[in-house]
């Protein structure tokens, strides 16, 4: 979650066109979950499972509500390659990173532009991962999806590379330089942004300005460093030769009560071939940070700074205090109405789009822990209170992820935005 | 979000702008000084807006805002937002390894990533966000003043 409304005047600009735009009407739709259809295979659609995650995790309880698929890497130019599994599908971030303890490839090490080693420090919701840049051939296995010299993150999970920085260690509460700190072997992060970064982090190092993501660490002590964008981890979907202006992550509806594991499809391209149309669906831009615009409630307070990832597991947003669903006595992050409480809430982008959502919460202590996929798992959101459509929100639902760009935002449109 | 707003309208609009290179050392649960400075660390420009019985000082730079919520020249509340988030150690100070190790706890507890939201020896924490957009607060409950609810601290 993130809320736009004071980090910079242009944004808070933004921000007051986008309250304008909320008032406008704009189109308006309605997506229910059910009746979606998932694309069966073919040469630009994979297939992504959520299950209960690679069998490091069962001393944890497996993983909830996380969307599988298979990467495969090559040294550039090579047939030398190594498909890894288990790795994790994330709407909400960019890049592909794997931990290196999965990693039997010897991969050319990833340059700041100007020869010398790139580390990275990227952050998640939860905590940080500490490694260092590389460059491989990645495809998709079973599609014709490949992207050549990608630079990616190698996740540091075995001790073997250049300790993380206090810098990078504090900008965080704690590490998820393992399988359990990102609940796979490896993330595929195709979120809205062509670069994990982008330009904040071209800056140089000692600019306040730069986020701090990439670092050189010339005899074992690193600092933060500006690097040029095609230099920075990069979201393998944007560098397809074909269907890189977005993709679509499609599973069918499941039981309210969950189920142990479903399949799905992740198509690449939108627009792009007889599979990937946009058809019907509401297309909502996002502003410079991915995000949008939900109205909620009888008072239909807005909260800006909502956004789709399917790389959260659960619905989480607000809090008891706003919309009167009782927070769980044992872990009071999560909710626990008595009974399925059914909701609505309407999205609104920044071009005036609206699409009225409809959605579930259930018990979060009465779901079955033999159960690995639940579309009604939900969770607080409140700082500040914003909703953020985690992987429930794609059970029964294609939803798109267009690219930022001229380019990436084909076929109706230049800018980042989600569709369903 | 209206709540976020209109404090920030008030501290725009209606009261005593202070735009300047006022230091702010300020580390959770404890005194304001002006021996260091949080945003000399940070990089970032700072503010300080007054509410009707605690002070806001801001600071912002391109990366990240970081809000320290003051009163009786204590910080009873920090809050952050941007591309990444900030120096955690610098603003949570003492409590920072018991948040450390709370929101490891939990990540063992369950597998997956969302939302971080707890509350532990006397502090509370929350995180949220994604990919180049973060955001999240800290305050201590029993240091806020009487009127502050924990939605004004944005």
């Amino acid at each position: 979650m993130k809320s736009r409304f004071v980090i910079s005047l242009p944004l808070v600009f933004l921000l007051g066109s986008l309250l304008l735009l909320g008032g406008c009407g704009g189109s308006s739709s309605t997506s229910n979950p059910g009746g979606n259809t998932v694309t069966p295979p073919g040469d630009n659609v994979a297939q992504v499972t959520v299950n209960a995650g690679p069998p490091e995790l069962a001393s944890v309880g497996g993983s909830v509500n996380t969307a599988y698929t298979s990467v495969q890497i090559c040294v550039p130019g090579t047939s030398t390659c190594q498909t890894i599994n288990y790795v994790a599908v994330d709407t909400g971030s960019e890049g592909l990173r794997i931990l290196a303890s999965k990693l039997t490839l010897s991969l050319p090490t990833g340059s700041n532009g100007s020869g010398n080693a790139l580390a990275e420090c990227n952050q998640f919701v939860d905590g940080y991962t500490w490694g260092p840049v590389q460059v491989a051939d990645i495809s998709i296995p079973g599609t014709n999806e490949k992207a050549s010299s990608v630079p990616i993150q190698v996740v540091d999970d075995s001790g073997s590379f250049t300790g993380a920085p206090v810098s990078c260690t504090q900008g965080s509460a704690g590490s998820d330089n393992s399988v359990v700190g990102l609940a796979a072997y490896a993330i595929l992060g195709i979120g809205n942004f062509r670069q994990d970064c982008g330009g904040a982090c071209t800056l140089p190092g000692n600019n306040g300005n730069n986020p701090g993501l990439y670092y050189l660490c010339p005899n074992g002590i690193c600092n933060v460093t500006g690097v040029p964008i095609v230099n920075q981890v990069q979201n393998p979907v944007a560098l397809f030769s074909t269907d890189n202006n977005g993709s679509i992550l499609e599973f069918p509806t499941i039981d309210p009560a969950g189920v142990a594991s479903v399949s799905g499809s992740l198509v690449f391209g939108i627009g792009t071939q007889s599979n990937n149309a946009l058809g019907s669906a509401a297309q909502l831009t996002l502003d410079s940070s991915g995000s949008f615009t939900t109205v909620f409630g009888v008072a239909k307070n807005q909260y800006p700074g909502s956004f789709v990832d399917s790389g959260s597991n659960g619905l989480y947003f607000l809090d008891q205090s706003m919309d009167g669903i009782p927070q769980c006595q044992s872990n009071s992050s999560f909710y626990c109405p008595t009974a399925i409480q059914n909701l609505s809430a309407t999205n609104q982008g920044l071009n005036g789009a609206n699409s009225t959502v409809n959605f579930s919460v259930a018990n979060a202590e009465n779901l079955s822990a033999s159960f690995y996929a639940f579309n009604d798992i939900a969770g607080i959101n409140d700082n500040p209170p914003a909703f953020d459509f985690g992987l429930p929100f794609f059970f029964g639902r294609n939803v798109y992820t267009g690219l930022e760009g001229v380019n990436g935002g084909q076929p109706t449109g230049t800018g980042q935005y989600v569709a369903y | 979000m209206a709540k976020g707003l209109s404090l920030f309208g008030l501290g725009l609009v209606c009261t005593a702008l202070l735009l300047a290179a006022m230091p702010a050392r300020a580390t959770l649960g404890e005194s304001v000084s002006t021996v260091t400075s949080d945003a000399q660390h940070l990089r970032a420009s700072t503010r300080v807006t007054q509410a009707s019985n605690y002070e806001v000082h801001e600071m912002q730079s391109g990366a990240a805002t970081v809000r320290e919520y003051v009163s009786d020249g204590k910080v009873f509340a920090v809050s952050w937002q941007g591309q990444a988030r900030p120096d955690l150690k610098q603003l949570l100070g003492s409590y920072y390894p018991q948040l450390q190790q709370a929101v490891q706890a939990e990540k063992v507890q369950r597998a997956g990533r969302h939302p971080i939201s707890i509350q532990q020896g006397g502090v509370v924490l929350q995180m949220s966000g994604h990919q180049r957009a973060f955001t999240g607060r800290a305050y201590v409950p029993n240091m806020m003043p009487a009127t502050v609810r924990a939605q004004d601290l944005r």
